[in-house]
């Protein structure tokens, strides 16, 4: 590439052709990853490149997205040197040919050997006390089982701690986290997990599961179907891009109705209505204000943490109103009257706790529930995310908001749903929890001194969990003093090693940390062995995105070094215990850490996922009809879980569930569940009191959870060299902040710094704080406060704010103009 | 490269710059590149584009570069600005068929941004076109001017960045 980046390689009518589903988020848009051998290129004209196109001439606009990072050059472990180009598929019903400002950069991060892509993991590290140092396979899993074995043997399995991906993607799939799942589950039997964004193993959507009602349970179609699209605490544009792009944008611009007609004959079409419901006037709300016009567009700015008061409003509304489903609730509920008196609220008192005028409460109501001129019920999508899961009280919020779901019958219908928009993709089949609910409390007994060895496992919580700035210190204190012992072990054994490190666990109140992952992480300060993992593309993977659809991401090239695929990682841990239970004659443990007998990630596949017999798989009971096979056949396009059948040679799945009425309880009926309005928790509100601001928090477009590759990119660097803060204006002059100033946010849990970003949309006395990301962690202000579930409020704190001062670079490189498409 | 010696080179490389220029549309542009074996920047033709006291601050002017099918806009911002050329340091030009799709850029006076009505993208010409937020993976490219003092002209004389729709940026 010259220094202009004017040009690019064009894929030869033969290059290689693999499928590829994006690493990143819940979407799961399809890719087409072109391989062809360095020394050759395709030619301008149609018939000379892959693509078909004519690049004598200038290209129409959205004639293809093929930009220089979508381009790269990669070496195979033979030594040879290939092209590699990956572009967003137009043949997938995901996206339609588009990509993200995430997805579309997949190649610039797939391993070269050269810049960015050398900070990746080549080998196994061990840390000597004082530094890293590159080892063996042999030599870590000697370590690695060596400790475990003698916790697992001194003091049972519960001192085993892990923090683990639990999802889809990139780190994680259903080989990985059937691999790492069999490992922690059925070998070890450790309860004492925590799942990558929380400090338990617990679920997102405890609340709706335990109503009957998968999380998942409708298509993106239904969001080009709906009359009205109901978003509550999601920011679709930003987060769920494509989804929001290739099907809720038609569906605003009314470019579906034809599609509407024919799918619904007789009943009233319009462009849908757009209702959020959201203290901050989101990115994606502007948007939608520009593509339906602001008066089909409901803002509905509630008071944080009021979301329960809401629904319980218009649930009390829509009954009084008579517009509720008296026959569904009849035949295929149970608990409606309970639930309707302990959530009964009047109009008055919703418009008084949320801060939303009456009026625009009666309009949401009418525009959601409101029978249509065509006297039909309104096809109402309700679309949720972390301003509920990670809002007040999870599971309270989460019954209210189904309640009124399921009063208004939006749920097995096309058009409606009630479903979780989603962060990372799906991929869960692991054998049972081996523990209660609520689970343990994992980051509050390693920060009291209980579990002895941990293991973060392609997570990263020094960066994406609640009191971080607690959680952080415990884990470096902790490790020390296994540092310490490890740092004075000259001419020492992989055996001496752990003898010494099993002494500073359990006699000196150490913890032995090890991290799996692509790359040194924050976390990784403070561990004491590195194994180097991979993502799609070095390894096949199986995932399924926000609308349960399940694709093969190919493996198309070489991971770097030794790396290896996770599931093969969990494999080679448990296969090293065995023969150490073996070599003394312990049969019975031996046993417990076999049937890892597996070579590559498709054994792992056919172990788990395709025997669905006692495990919880996101596959069901009918996965052992997916075949890699069959999969790769299926193309970008997938098949949605659950499958039925296969036949004519294609897997057949389902679009929607629940159009039978036979919710996922033992009788076959949705349950409501009382959810009264109870306020902020105390621990919250003790903030609240103290604190001048709001620290909202959440993902911006830029940038893909930690950043584990981001942060090494100029073009997302240079954007955010540090977490942006969303301020308002008026606020910011009160203390003397301008944009591109650093600034630290600070109360009884910690302090965390961020660069300031002034945006007239933000409320007086309310901020945003980008979530996740390498400097600045805003969880490091997050209070220790969960539901009954474990589950955190990240979106629930406060803070004060203060200047620490200018950074001229900032100001020089980044630009601080507005990103909201149309302003307030 | 310094500012002072990518003047000097494109200088001295103007007269192959023009030959080459004159070789757009042929089909032959890469015949010459390929006959230039010692260079590695595309031949752009070097264009006269606008006077750059008759640019009023933040009111762009629309041009093509590097041939017609390329639409280009020149902003005199009013301020200095990375990249930024003429007596205030304050002109820049960048390609408005946005990096994503290609849709057309609109230049959003009060935000002072291009904005792309497809997808949403936003870039701001006072920032070297960073991408301000949107779904494209490139900042916009950057036309690269040259201001002559004896005339006041400003020529435009090479693009940063890859145009939307193209392998290469010449035809």
């Amino acid at each position: 590439m010259t220094q202009y980046r004017d040009r690019i390689p064009l894929p030869p009518p033969d290059a290689q052709r693999t499928n590829m589903t994006c690493h990143f988020c819940i979407v799961g848009c399809g890719y087409q990853v072109y391989k062809w051998p360095e020394n050759r290129e395709g030619g301008r004209a149609p018939e000379e490149n892959a693509l078909g196109l004519d690049f004598r001439k200038q290209l129409p606009a959205l004639s293809i997205i093929m930009t220089p990072p979508m381009h790269n050059v990669v070496t195979d472990r033979d030594g040879s040197r290939h092209h590699i180009m990956i572009l967003p598929d137009k043949e997938c019903v995901v996206n339609q040919g588009l990509s993200s400002t995430r997805g579309g950069q997949m190649a610039s991060v797939m391993f070269t050997g050269e810049g960015p892509s050398r900070q990746r993991l080549y080998y196994p590290m061990l840390f000597t006390g004082d530094d890293w140092v590159e080892t063996n396979w042999d030599q870590a899993l000697q370590v690695y089982a060596g400790v475990t074995k003698r916790i697992l043997d001194a003091n049972g399995p519960d001192q085993i701690a892990f923090d683990a991906f639990d999802h889809g993607g990139a780190g994680g799939g259903f080989e990985n986290t059937w691999g790492s799942g069999k490992l922690m589950f059925s070998a070890i039997q450790t309860p004492l997990v925590r799942i990558h964004n929380r400090p338990a193993y617990n679920s997102e959507c405890h609340a709706t599961r335990d109503m009957g009602i998968g999380e998942l349970n409708n298509s993106y179609e239904d969001s080009e179907l709906a009359d009205t699209l109901f978003y509550i605490g999601a920011n679709g544009y930003e987060t769920q891009t494509n989804y929001f792009l290739a099907h809720a944008l038609p569906n605003m611009t009314g470019k579906n109705l034809e599609k509407k007609k024919q799918w619904f004959p007789g009943e009233s079409v319009a462009p849908a209505k757009v209702i959020f419901v959201d203290p901050r006037r989101s990115l994606t709300i502007s948007v939608a204000e520009h593509l339906a016009g602001k008066d089909n567009v409901l803002h509905l700015a509630i008071q944080p943490g009021t979301d329960t008061a809401l629904f319980n409003g218009l649930m009390t509304y829509v009954v009084e109103q008579d517009w509720h489903h008296e026959r569904f609730i009849r035949d295929h509920t149970s608990g409606f009257e309970e639930a309707l008196k302990a959530n009964r609220m009047s109009l008055a008192d919703c418009s008084r706790i949320t801060g939303v005028d009456e009026a625009d409460i009666v309009k949401a109501a009418e525009w959601a529930y409101k029978p249509k001129a065509s006297r039909h019920y309104p096809r109402t999508m309700h679309g949720y995310e972390k301003g509920i899961i990670w809002g007040n009280d999870n599971y309270r919020i989460q019954s209210a908001l189904v309640d009124l779901v399921l009063t208004t019958e939006n749920v097995g219908r096309r058009g409606s749903g009630v479903v979780r928009m989603g962060g990372h993709q799906e991929g869960y089949a692991r054998p049972p929890y081996p523990g209660g609910r609520p689970a343990r409390y994992v980051d509050q007994e390693i920060i009291q001194g209980r579990a002895k060895m941990l293991t973060v496992w392609a997570t990263n919580p020094f960066q994406s969990t609640l009191n971080a700035e607690q959680f952080r210190e415990a884990v470096h204190r902790r490790s020390a003093i296994v540092r310490d012992v490890i740092s004075k072990a000259r001419g020492a054994s992989a055996t001496d090693l752990v003898d010494l490190i099993f002494d500073a666990v359990e006699n000196r109140g150490g913890l032995f940390v090890v991290d799996i992952d692509l790359y040194h992480t924050k976390l990784s300060d403070a561990a004491h062995l590195l194994l180097p993992a991979t993502h799609p593309g070095e390894m096949n993977l199986t995932a399924m995105n926000g609308e349960r659809r399940m694709r093969l991401s190919e493996r198309f090239m070489d991971p770097p070094g030794e790396a290896k695929p996770d599931c093969l990682i969990a494999a080679e841990i448990a296969n090293t215990l065995k023969a150490l239970y073996a070599q003394e004659g312990n049969t019975e443990m031996a046993a417990r850490f076999g049937g890892f007998d597996w070579t590559t990630e498709e054994d792992a596949f056919n172990d788990g996922f395709r025997k669905p017999e006692g495990i919880d798989s996101q596959g069901g009971p009918t996965g052992d009809l997916a075949t890699y096979e069959r999969l790769r056949a299926m193309g970008t396009n997938g098949v949605q879980l659950p499958i039925k059948e296969f036949t004519g040679g294609k897997l057949v799945g389902t679009e929607m569930l629940y159009t039978d009425y036979r919710f996922d309880t033992q009788d076959g009926r949705a349950h409501f569940l009382p959810a009264p309005w109870n306020g902020l928790p105390g621990t919250v509100e003790t903030q609240r009191k103290k604190h001048r601001f709001w620290v909202n928090n959440g993902r911006t477009n830029h940038i893909w959870q930690t950043a584990y590759h981001d942060r090494y990119l100029a073009f997302r660097r240079d954007r955010f060299p540090m977490s942006p803060l969303e301020m308002n204006p008026d606020d910011a002059a009160s203390l003397g902040i301008v944009s591109g100033d650093i600034v630290e946010l600070h109360n009884d849990y910690g302090a965390a710094f961020a660069m300031a970003y002034l945006e007239p949309d933000i409320a007086p006395g309310q901020s945003f704080m980008m979530f996740g990301y390498d400097n600045g962690v805003v969880g490091d202000v997050v209070t220790d406060w969960t539901d009954r579930n474990l589950v955190p409020y990240y979106k629930g704190t406060w803070a004060d704010i203060r200047k620490v001062g200018t950074m001229k670079d900032y100001k020089r490189t980044v630009s601080f103009k507005r990103r909201r498409f149309l302003n307030a | 490269m310094t500012n002072l010696s990518r003047r000097r080179f494109l200088k001295a490389s103007g007269a192959a710059a023009t030959a080459g220029a004159a070789l757009i549309g042929s089909g032959l542009a890469n015949a010459q590149e390929r006959a230039a074996p010692g260079a590695t920047t595309l031949p752009y033709p070097r264009e006269a584009i606008a006077k750059a006291s008759g640019l009023q601050d933040n009111v762009p002017v629309a041009f093509n570069y590097p041939d017609a099918e390329s639409f280009c806009q020149i902003i005199k911002t009013g301020r200095p600005v990375p990249g930024g050329i003429g007596p205030d340091g304050d002109i820049v030009a960048f390609s408005t068929q946005c990096t994503h799709n290609g849709c057309p850029l609109s230049y959003d006076k009060e935000a002072r941004t291009f904005k792309c009505g497809c997808h949403f993208s936003i870039f701001d010409p006072e920032m070297a076109g960073q991408m301000v937020d949107g779904q494209s993976t490139e900042n916009l490219p950057r036309i690269l001017l040259e201001h002559d003092t004896a005339d006041d002209s400003l020529y435009a004389v090479a693009v940063e960045g890859l145009i939307y729709g193209r392998q290469c940026n010449l035809l």
